[in-house]
């Protein structure tokens, strides 16, 4: 088998994922783009593995530690995505704003007003 | 694969590598689903789509032990926790109307605002890109390299494990124990106890001590499978 093949899947995999990271509001779409990501480099990591006809195997042994990795991801990710819409009532990235720089030197960083219930809580 | 000469040529595909880019075209097609769709169920569903497609590229790459692993835990468990997840947060599922009612098309494009944020084409712009860097780069490097997938199984169980087991012992068992951490961490971010976390929630009875709620809470079983 042609070794493009994989490997241009792989990227195009890849890409789609980094589409959806960027572009998605809701957070556990994005959980749902990184793990396309995640997978783009394990096929890539499977693929090589068979080119390069390692003794060791070192590619699919991390491609099962990758999965492992993503696993354990995707658990504390929904976590902390259960926790911040508990808070604040929204899963939406675009809202979650608390952290930003301020724009102009007049403008407070909080702004408790767009932010529905419960704000200004801190603690996620 | 048929060796007639050392270097098999584009035009001639063998069967393994028609059917791999016939399951990547599907499993990119469903990526992209996955990606843009505005349902958000949907979503998690065309991603099983992908992943299983991935899975059989593994298979097809002789990779098998990996194939199951890839069934076992992403379409077994992953894609159920996303699931609770959207269930969970409440994700705003829009109610489907039939193609001709007259507020299809208002629901569609609120669907699409409570799924996709408002930098969609510049994403769209920076994913093209890279996908064109990056086709470019790895066609003109890896153009006259192949995979000899008939000479023998690299992936099988017996291989894997072996290798798993003599070589990457310690990293495994490390692994093992960053996944005993992933999993209290998620246990106890997830639970309702304590006196601040508890207050939005609903039905949670506030005295219930300062940050040490015996109880685990509803959700925290869930995690389990991660």
């Amino acid at each position: 088998m042609h070794l493009a093949y994989p490997a241009v899947l792989a990227v195009l995999l890849f890409c789609v994922g980094i589409y959806g990271v960027l572009a998605r509001r809701n957070a556990i779409l994005v959980l749902i783009s990184v793990e396309l990501m995640l997978n783009a480099v394990n096929l890539n990591l499977v693929a090589f593995d068979v080119w390069l006809r390692d003794t060791l195997h070192t590619g699919q042994a991390l491609t099962l530690f990758i999965i492992a990795v993503a696993a354990a991801e995707i658990g504390i990710g929904l976590a902390i995505v259960l926790l911040v819409h508990r808070n604040r009532g929204t899963a939406d990235i675009d809202r979650l704003r608390d952290l930003r720089e301020p724009e102009g030197p007049d403008d407070e960083p909080e702004a408790p007003a767009e932010q529905g219930h419960s704000a200004g809580r801190q603690t996620a | 694969m048929t060796l007639a000469a050392a270097h098999p040529g584009f035009l001639s595909p063998t069967g393994v590598e028609i059917v791999f880019v016939l399951v990547g075209i599907a499993t990119l097609a469903a990526a992209v689903v996955t990606v843009t769709t505005s349902k958000l169920v949907h979503a998690a569903l065309w991603l099983v789509a992908a992943l299983g497609g991935i899975a059989v590229e593994y298979l097809l790459l002789t990779a098998e032990f990996i194939a199951w692993v890839q069934v076992l835990i992403y379409v077994g468990s992953v894609v159920v926790l996303l699931l609770f997840g959207l269930m969970l947060t409440k994700a705003p599922i829009v109610p489907t109307v039939p193609r001709g009612h007259p507020s299809y098309g208002a629901l569609r494009a609120e669907a699409r605002e409570a799924a996709d944020s408002g930098n969609r084409w510049p994403a769209l712009a920076v994913a093209l890109a890279a996908a064109a860097t990056l086709v470019t780069v790895v066609v003109d490097a890896f153009r006259s390299s192949w995979i000899d997938v008939d000479r023998s199984v690299q992936g099988s169980a017996g291989v894997t494990g072996e290798v798993l087991f003599q070589h990457w012992v310690l990293p495994f068992e490390a692994l093992s124990v960053l996944l005993l951490a992933a999993l209290v961490g998620a246990i106890i971010l997830s639970r309702k106890g304590g006196a601040d976390a508890g207050e939005p929630a609903q039905g949670t009875e506030p005295g219930q001590g300062a940050g040490q709620g015996e109880q685990p809470g509803p959700t925290a079983g869930r995690e389990e499978q991660g």
